[in-house]
Order: structure tokens, then C-alpha cells, then sequence
């Protein structure tokens, strides 16, 4: 039976501190970051996987371990922003090595796993994880991706979406926020080929928990992008993260799909789509864009963007069925 | 109404830079710099500039060198970490004898270390964090009126001597904000790059040519225009052409070295305070200085003749003046926020009479007056004899 919301629920009921990250560390309070983290290790533990931690320098990193406490009950380590994924690439060779030698005992299940913002993943530390891949450790990547440098006080990252305003790309009368479209980062990471890799939203939990069940099933590197709302610098309230990443997969705007070894899979096509305008609306951080004159032009080119995106990626379902690359 | 603004040192480093003529910034966000780039992020548009974020240090570093070859004067600002990673791309600099400004932001180190607390970890880092020999002007001032007016220094400096400026800040000053009056543009001198027009037509460009070997003397780069020339890390000749003949070799890391070193007299700056009659001197720079001048009027109070020599320019230091002064004391306070980096030049100068105390501090706390202030009751005890 597939690991379901209830499921987890009743497993982890009155024993938090077994998950691996507890209650106590000072996020903001409405962030999606640690739920993306309590979902991803929640699976793991339930499939019986001892997980092991490394973060990427951002919110997530220097929220969960303030000076003396640590939100963490799993072993955890910090580097750097850049090489979070070659660290962990270091510590899953060292454990692979320490089985080899019988210094670990052989049927021991480790799941591996990086939580990195999209800063430490699409900008500074894209080519430790494209190394990580390529090599094929056995990681998990997870990006928590909040769409900007929200740690450092909301500049643009290669993530930030057209039109958003951030204090580096700012809206003004001229220049209308970022220009650039946001990376494609799930389709970077696939190009590596011998990967899984795909998109989730804590919107849909239990598409959720089946695509960590299949990483971590997965004889090879793994990647989630998971979509994770700032209710600080989306200028959202407390309480909508929820609510606005169903938006965001209701409006094609974060589609859910995934990845194996070349073969494309959308695991979620609503009946009917919602205008990207209801998903963007109700964030402040769009509030400039859409205060100006040629609002209207601008949301409808991202419209066009993201109805082309949707299509072309049920071409690529329809084309690659069956053929994986190997 | 008043000609004074609050201002905050980042802000100031900005509009510094832009007075100076800067019209390209890349950069990438780091407690406690990413405010240099936020305000040039939405000032330099303003004035025909171009702000590129760039995917990280690396990145900034270099395009920041690519710009100013194409033509414009060009800055980042980061760090520690990120001072960490742009230190390849300093070489380059000045290899290739590229002006550029890296402000550094200095923050507790090593690695992350302490992001949003002051430290000044980074001076033997900002003098010989590249590989190879070389040398380099680094500028630290002590207030936000001065980071406004020494960055334009900097970027003055960069173009004269074709050379990397480092600009050293302490996170203190980046985030403070305090009374600021814009000087007037009298006050200010701005360096010009040659102009296209200044180019003779039918001759070749040579970049790497100076005027002469005694006392080399690099030539302005050009403004964007057509000079084309060879560019490369590798050892060059004066066009610029990659050359592995030891002459042109060790000619070159020489020439290198001595159009900073033969000139440190000239690029050198100093602030001196109540050191005419001083029997103790305190070397102290950034903000550190500035508890140190709140110590010596203390003290003065007391009759103790202290003073205090900031040096403004931590490399080179004005040899000239410091040997005078190390030469007519009996005690040296050296006090600096880490574990005595630069205490290393100073002692180097001092007589081995002085008797020397140095005050370090790696806490994440300021150097407070209070202890330099203990520091010179002991040094004054130890003259008086009580000891």
C-alpha cells in the first residue's frame, strides 16, 4: 500500500521527534520549507530508511539551528551555499565505503537527502549538482524553492518568475521587475539522463509522498523541486501557502510531473485550468507588476508561457512513453 | 534645512561609486553587502549603468573584468565567503591589469562564520587571499562620509595603476547609518580613462606598455571604444601576447609588483590623531579607530600622551610616516578585531625597545574604548615603572 497522509499521520502521532526535524526553530511562521522537509523524511522513515541531512546555506539552514539548539534529530550537516550536493555526494561514497569494509553493516537502509533553496540549486550551486548527478550518487535533492534569495532580503535568483518584484530586480516605471523567465530547472536536471526528477506541491500530498517513495526506490540520484511559498516576501498571509500552491498547479503555473530516465510522466492534469491572473493576484509580490499600465500585455505573454509549457510537456509524456534512455 | 542626510555605509559605498563614475555593477546578495547591490540595482538604470545579479561570486567577479576591458569603470561588492571565491578572479585583475573596486564587507570568519557580526578577518586575505606574487591596494575607511569619499579614491586609484582596489568595510559600517553631507563637486577628482579620439589612428594599441621601467607607470585603459587588444592570465609581452621568456617573465611580476610598491609613498593615506607629543601610539583601523579615539581623549584627560595612527590604505601602508613615528615612542598598541594580522606589518617597523600590546578581539563584539583604554593604562604603568 502506497505511504498516504492518513498513513504518515498515524505512524508519527505523539512521536515528532522521530521524523527528524521538530518544532521549535524559527521560520517564519507559514512557511512551507519545513513542511516540505517533514514530508520528504516522514517517507523515509516510514519505509524504514534512517535519513541523513545536508543543507545548503539559506532560510531553512540558519532557521533550524540557532545557537545552542538544533530543530534536527537526524545527523545533519551544513557546508557552504555552493556545494551541498557535492557534500552529501562526499558522506554517500564515505557510507557505500564504510558497507564495503563492514564498518556498516551491509542491509542498513540510509536515505540521503539535500534541502537546498533555489539559490544554492538553480544560481551558485548548479554545477555541484549537476556533479552529484552525473556521478550517480545516491541522493536525494530536494529544492525548497521559494523563489528568491529570501534569506538575505528578497533578491531575484534564476527562479524568481517574470514580473516579481524583488529589491534587485525591482518594478518601476521603466523596467517591469525581472525580465527573464524563470530556469527550467526540472528539464537541466533530467538532461543528465540516468536521473528521477520531478515537480511536487504540498498542495497534493500524497503525489507528494509517492515521488520521495520513488526516489528513494530509485537505484540512482534523485531530484524533487518542491514548490515552497515565503509568506514574507511573496506578501502573502500566514496562513495561504497552502491555498496558493494549489493556485499555482491549478493555473499550469507549477505543473506535476516527473522524470525517469527520460520518460516524462505528468502526474496530475486537472479537468480544468484556472487564468496564471488568480494565481498572481492574490501575491504582493505581483501587486507593482500589476499596478502598471501594461499589466494586462504582460500577464497575458506569461498566460501564452505557461499554456505552451503545459502543452509541450504533454508532447514530451506522449513522446517518450516507453522509451526510457535506459 | 540642514546639507546632512542619514546615510548608511552600504548606501554610501553605492552612490560613492557611482560619483566616481562606475557604470557597471555585478554582484550577487551576501549579508552584509546585498544593500551595495540593492541600491545600485535601482540607481545605476538611472544613470546609464548597467546591474547584472550574476549566479555567484565567481561569476561577478569576472564579469566585472570583462567590463572594464570593454570600457566602463565596473565594481562588486561581497563578503567573506564570496570574497573567498572572487580571489581567482583578483589575480586575473591584475594580471591583466584590469581597474576594478571588490568591496568586501567583512563579517566573522572562517567559512559562514558569523554573518551579521563585525570582524576584521579579512586583511591578510584582502593582501594575499590570490596566488602568486603580486601587489595590491587595499582601502579601509571609518565612517560612511569616508566610504563615500574613499571609494571614489578607489576607483581613482584602480584606473591610475591599472590594478584591482580591494575596499575593506566592517559589517558595522555597511549597516549604520549616520550624519552624511554630500561634499561638492569641487571636492571631488575623478580619473579619465583615455579617450577613443586620444588614440593615434594607424598605431597599435599596446596595453601592457608603460612609460618607464624605473618607476613603471601604466597608461589609462580606453574608454569603450576600438582599441582591440590581446587579453590573457598568461604571462603577456606589452601587446598582451601570451610569452614564456623568463626576461619578459620575471620582468612583468616585477613591473607588477613595483607600480604599487615604488608609488606606495603617493597611493598611501593616513589619518593621524594627537600624535605630536605621543610617548604611546595606537595602530588601529576601520571602525576600531574610532574606539580607539574615544580611549586616547579619556586617557588624555588623565595626562598620558597617546595618539593614534589609522592607516587609510592597510596596503601599502606610508612606511615613510609610520618608521618616523615608531621611531620616537615607547609603547605600540596595535588593536584589531582578529588575532593580530596586522600587527605582523607594524612590528616589522617597530624598534625593539617599544614595548608592544596588542588588543584582539574575534568575539563578534567590537574593541570597546574601555578596553584599549586598559590596554594604555597598562603599557603607561609598565613606563612609569609600577610594573
Amino acid at each position: 500500500m502506497p505511504v498516504n497522509l492518513f498513513g504518515l499521520a498515524k505512524t508519527f502521532e505523539n512521536r515528532a521527534e522521530d521524523i527528524g526535524l521538530v518544532q521549535g526553530h524559527r521560520l517564519c511562521p507559514g512557511c512551507a520549507a519545513p513542511i516540505v522537509v517533514k514530508f520528504s523524511l516522514m517517507v523515509a522513515r516510514k519505509l524504514g530508511y534512517e535519513p541523513v541531512v545536508g543543507l545548503a546555506t539559506g532560510c531553512l539552514e540558519v532557521s533550524t539551528t540557532i545557537y545552542p539548539y538544533t530543530a534536527w534529530t537526524v545527523p545533519y550537516i551544513h557546508n557552504a551555499f555552493e556545494n551541498s550536493a557535492a557534500t552529501m555526494s562526499g558522506v554517500e561514497t564515505a557510507a557505500r565505503a564504510l558497507k564495503k569494509f563492514g564498518v556498516l553493516p551491509k542491509d542498513k537502509k540510509y536515505a540521503f537527502f539535500v534541502f537546498a533553496g533555489d539559490g544554492g540549486t538553480y544560481d551558485i550551486g548548479l554545477q555541484s549538482l549537476s556533479g552529484m548527478i552525473e556521478r550517480g550518487h545516491k541522493v536525494i535533492y530536494i529544492l525548497y524553492d521559494n523563489e528568491g534569495y529570501m534569506n538575505t532580503g528578497n533578491q531575484r535568483s534564476g527562479s524568481t518568475p517574470t514580473g516579481s518584484n524583488t529589491t534587485t530586480a525591482p518594478v518601476g516605471k521603466v523596467i517591469p521587475g525581472k525580465v527573464q523567465l524563470k530556469k527550467n530547472i526540472v528539464e537541466i536536471v533530467a538532461g543528465h539522463e540516468y536521473v528521477y526528477a520531478a515537480t511536487v506541491s504540498i498542495s497534493d500530498p500524497n503525489d507528494f509522498f509517492s515521488k520521495i517513495e520513488k526516489s528513494l526506490n530509485f537505484d540512482g540520484p534523485s531530484f524533487i523541486a518542491a514548490f515552497s511559498p515565503c509568506v514574507r516576501f511573496w506578501r502573502i498571509p500566514d496562513g495561504a501557502a497552502n491555498s496558493i500552491s494549489k493556485l499555482a498547479v491549478e493555473t499550469k503555473y507549477w505543473p506535476l510531473y516527473e522524470v525517469e530516465n527520460g520518460v516524462y510522466r505528468v502526474t496530475r492534469k486537472p479537468r480544468q485550468f484556472k487564468p496564471l491572473i488568480e494565481f498572481l493576484k492574490p501575491q504582493g509580490r505581483f501587486k507593482p507588476l500589476l499596478s502598471r499600465p501594461d499589466a494586462d500585455e504582460i500577464v497575458q505573454r506569461l498566460q501564452e508561457y505557461v499554456d505552451r509549457r503545459w502543452e509541450r510537456l504533454l508532447t514530451l509524456e506522449e513522446a517518450t512513453k516507453g522509451k526510457p534512455i535506459r | 534645512m540642514s546639507d546632512y542626510v542619514l546615510m548608511q555605509g552600504d548606501e554610501a559605498a553605492a552612490l560613492g561609486a557611482i560619483r566616481a563614475g562606475c557604470r557597471f555593477y555585478a554582484g550577487y546578495p551576501i549579508t552584509p553587502a546585498s544593500e551595495i547591490a540593492e541600491v545600485m540595482a535601482r540607481e545605476l538604470p538611472k544613470v546609464g549603468g548597467v546591474f547584472i545579479q550574476m549566479e555567484d561570486e565567481i561569476a561577478s567577479a569576472t564579469s566585472i573584468i570583462g567590463a572594464s576591458l570593454a570600457g566602463v569603470k565596473s565594481m562588486t561588492a561581497t563578503s567573506g565567503p564570496g570574497f573567498s571565491l572572487m580571489q581567482e578572479a583578483i589575480g586575473y585583475a591584475i594580471m591583466t591589469e584590469t581597474p576594478t573596486v571588490f568591496v568586501d564587507v567583512m563579517r566573522g570568519g572562517p567559512s559562514t562564520g558569523m554573518p551579521t557580526k563585525p570582524s576584521q578577518g579579512d586583511i591578510m586575505q584582502a593582501r594575499w587571499g590570490t596566488h602568486g606574487d603580486h601587489a595590491i591596494i587595499v582601502i579601509y575607511p571609518s565612517t560612511v562620509q569616508e566610504v563615500y569619499k574613499y571609494m571614489i579614491t578607489a576607483f581613482n586609484l584602480a584606473e591610475k595603476y591599472r590594478t584591482p582596489v580591494v575596499f575593506l568595510m566592517d559589517e558595522l559600517l555597511g549597516h549604520m547609518r549616520e550624519n552624511f553631507k554630500f561634499p561638492e563637486d569641487k571636492e571631488i577628482f575623478v580619473f579619465s580613462r583615455l579617450k577613443e579620439e586620444q588614440l593615434k589612428e594607424e598605431e597599435v594599441f599596446l596595453p601592457y606598455e608603460t612609460e618607464e621601467y624605473a618607476e613603471p607607470t601604466p597608461q589609462p585603459l580606453v574608454e569603450m571604444g576600438k582599441a582591440k587588444f590581446h587579453v590573457s592570465g598568461l604571462i603577456h609581452d606589452e601587446s598582451g601576447f601570451p610569452m614564456a621568456n623568463p626576461e619578459i617573465a620575471g620582468g612583468l611580476i616585477r613591473r607588477l609588483v613595483e607600480k604599487i610598491r615604488l608609488h606606495a609613498d603617493e597611493i598611501a593615506m593616513y589619518d593621524e590623531y594627537m600624535t605630536e607629543d605621543a610617548e604611546i601610539l595606537i595602530v588601529a583601523y576601520g571602525i576600531t579607530a574610532r574606539s580607539a579615539m574615544r580611549a586616547i581623549r579619556i586617557a588624555r584627560n588623565d595626562r598620558i600622551k597617546v595618539g593614534l595612527f589609522r592607516p587609510i590604505t592597510i596596503w601599502p601602508v606610508s612606511r615613510t610616516r609610520l618608521k618616523q613615528l615608531l621611531s620616537r615612542i615607547d609603547a605600540l598598541i596595535i588593536a584589531e578585531m582578529n588575532l593580530g594580522q596586522y600587527a605582523h606589518e607594524i612590528l616589522e617597523m617597530a624598534r625593539s625597545s617599544t614595548k608592544v600590546k596588542l588588543v584582539n578581539k574575534v568575539s563578534g563584539e567590537l574593541i570597546t574604548p574601555q578596553e584599549i583604554l586598559d590596554a594604555i593604562t597598562e603599557v603607561q604603568s609598565g613606563i612609569m615603572g609600577y610594573y
